[in-house]
């Protein structure tokens, strides 16, 4: 299928059509062509603790089976018995040293590997050959500081080349607070499903900071951390410059750049014991990271759909493409895993509050999505593009830090998101995808 | 305590739940705060499917550790209903139309000053124009004696559903 993708996606003038919102075949060539290539989250290890552990996880729309095997080698296979079809895993957790089909009962090792087939002598010997038909396992995976990331395609590159110089804002939600690399541990994961283009989430995370206006009641009333009437979370960064930026692979992020002297900021002020752990962590950082720790992280978005919160809350968010206007979130939750109990305590509190569909300020992002979704099925609704026009042209190339940055409220990130989309859907190769061809920002780069 | 305190006992939280649901139904979420204790705990499990034999211990999120929907005080909830009554929160405005249907109702344990009451929930939210969900579980809740009427001192929610089917828990349980 052909699919007018430039007439539709235009990110140079800010105009991108509804239909990639709305249209089944968009949906279809989405998880042929998009899902099928780039570097997607399945999970984190402190998840996997234990040789036989495993979690089913998804990619895109398919089951996958995260599992560290009996030597602890880490694994993700497709959730489907090679013979036909049935889930070899429905379980979400747990620990095995056997996947063993419900239907007609071929057994798996945890290395993926076919180890039983019933009445193998009477039946296959001489045909089957078991080495032929293991799970099928990504050709490509990679743990970076805990989390876990495949992609389906062999030819994908590495992942720290898939991210480019998104890693250092990946970091801020990955390291200790205290500024130790890694260390994190998730301590939960919200599933739900919510009707609405999976895209919609993916770009809300990108840096729309625009939509503050529709967390008003939740400012309004005050959820945060210290508990003040105005605000949702603490406001760590009173003086840091704001930046969005974007990266040539699609990433895009709303971060903070702190001046080059800065100070703590109380924050969690309800809570002593809390606010003086984050001071700790906070002067540990800035001694262990230097000036690379005057970035701070506010939302993200990986490509294409693994969203962050870097601090309050933090987590990563998977949006899972569940038919073409239906999305499944997976949000998971993240703490310091040598954090005191009383941290996590205060954290886990905040986070069930803030995030998810029983968090009072998401709640408000599920409502504008779905509707946004539904109002633009319509056959006159689809003939009217959206609008990405915000801050045209207004950023700067690796100034003050890698990327397309800008300093005010912008579209540059889902512009760049869209362009990159668009070129995985006409199937382009990796020198496109990773934005090659952006020529300034990668010499700078290199 | 004799057959007929027991009956009556039972008519009279069957009452009080029902009022309980009538304030919520009727909107009025002020009045429903005064029902919590100030000590509430307010808790609904995230569940999970897993082995025969591990229900016990792994099916539900706890109380206390980790992430559930709901692992909340009072506090919480009245920031729920502050938020509400803004009128800018837009997962509930328009507000969204709430039936909570209340049976199997047993007293699970009877005490001087407390009783605990097992239950099944049935809620209907209908909201805006096309959408619909339905919630149904069991719930357990801790009633405290409060002069003539009753406190709810703990109340845990388990909704019998794995990934969420519904786009948000913007009402209350």
């Amino acid at each position: 299928m052909t699919l007018p993708i430039d007439q539709l996606i235009d990110p140079q003038r800010g105009i991108i059509s509804r239909e990639i919102f709305v249209s089944p075949e968009f949906h279809k060539e989405e998880l042929e062509k998009l899902f099928t290539r780039a570097w997607l989250f399945v999970g984190h290890v402190s998840q996997i603790p234990k040789p036989g552990d495993f979690y089913t996880s998804r990619m895109g729309e398919e089951s996958v089976i995260l599992c560290r095997d009996s030597r602890g080698e880490v694994h993700v296979f497709l959730n489907s018995c090679r013979h036909r079809g049935m889930k070899v895993c429905r379980y979400e957790q747990g620990n095995t040293s056997l996947f063993v089909c419900p239907y007609h009962s071929w057994s798996y090792t945890t290395d993926g590997k076919l180890q039983g087939v019933p009445l193998y002598r009477s039946l296959y010997e001489g045909v089957l050959n078991r080495e032929e038909w293991s799970l099928v396992e990504v050709p490509r995976l990679h743990i970076y500081k805990g989390t876990v990331w495949a992609s389906w395609d062999p030819e994908a590159p590495d992942f720290l080349t898939y991210l480019g110089g998104a890693v250092d804002h990946l970091d801020q939600v990955l390291d200790c607070r205290d500024g130790r690399p890694g260390g994190s541990e998730v301590i939960g994961v919200h599933k739900w499903v919510l009707p609405t283009n999976w895209k919609f989430a993916a770009e809300n995370f990108l840096g729309d900071t625009y939509h503050n206006p529709s967390h008003r009641s939740v400012d309004m009333i005050g959820i945060g951390p210290s508990g003040e009437k105005g605000a949702r979370r603490d406001n760590e960064y009173a003086k840091g410059q704001h930046v969005w930026v974007s990266f040539p692979q699609g990433h895009g992020m709303h971060s903070v750049w702190m001046p080059e002297e800065f100070g703590y900021q109380t924050t969690y002020a309800q809570y002593p014991e809390v606010d003086e752990y984050f001071r700790h962590c906070f002067e540990e950082r800035k001694r262990r990271q230097g000036v690379k720790a005057r970035l701070m992280p506010f939302t993200g978005n990986l490509f294409p759909n693994t969203s962050y919160h870097g601090r309050q809350p933090r987590g990563l968010c998977v949006w899972h493409p569940h038919g073409p206007t239906e999305t499944e979130a997976w949000r998971f939750f993240l703490v310091d895993a040598d954090a005191p109990a009383a941290v996590k305590d205060v954290l886990r509190r905040f986070y069930m509050r803030y995030s998810g569909p029983a968090g009072m300020t998401e709640q408000d992002d599920m409502e504008n999505w779905l509707y946004a979704t539904q109002s633009s099925m319509g056959t006159i609704a689809r003939r009217y593009p959206f609008n990405y026009q915000a801050s045209m042209g207004a950023y700067k190339t690796n100034d003050p830090i890698p990327g397309d940055v800008s300093m005010q409220i912008t579209d540059q990130t889902p512009r760049n998101y869209y362009r990159v989309y668009a070129r995985y859907l006409k199937g382009d190769g990796w020198d496109s995808l990773l934005g090659r061809d952006v020529a300034p920002m990668q010499a700078a780069a290199e | 305590m004799s057959t007929i305190e027991r009956l009556l006992l039972k008519q009279e939280i069957e009452d009080f739940l029902y009022l309980e649901a009538d304030l919520l139904d009727g909107r009025k979420f002020r009045d429903w705060l005064d029902l919590l204790a100030e000590d509430l705990v307010y808790f609904m499990p995230i569940r999970r499917n897993v082995k025969f034999g591990q229900h016990d211990e792994k099916e539900n999120t706890r109380q206390g550790e980790g992430i559930s929907w709901f692992d909340e005080d009072k506090w919480t909830l009245t920031k729920r209903v502050e938020q509400v009554l803004t009128g800018v929160h837009y997962a509930e405005e328009p507000l969204s139309r709430v039936t909570h249907m209340v049976s199997n109702i047993r007293l699970l344990d009877v005490t001087p000053t407390e009783v605990t009451v097992g239950c099944r929930f049935l809620v209907y939210q209908n909201r805006v124009e096309y959408e619909n969900y339905t919630f149904i579980g069991r719930r357990t809740d801790v009633l405290r004696r409060n002069g003539e009427s009753w406190l709810i001192a703990k109340r845990e929610l388990i909704l019998e559903q794995n990934v969420l089917l519904a786009k948000n828990l913007s009402i209350f349980f």
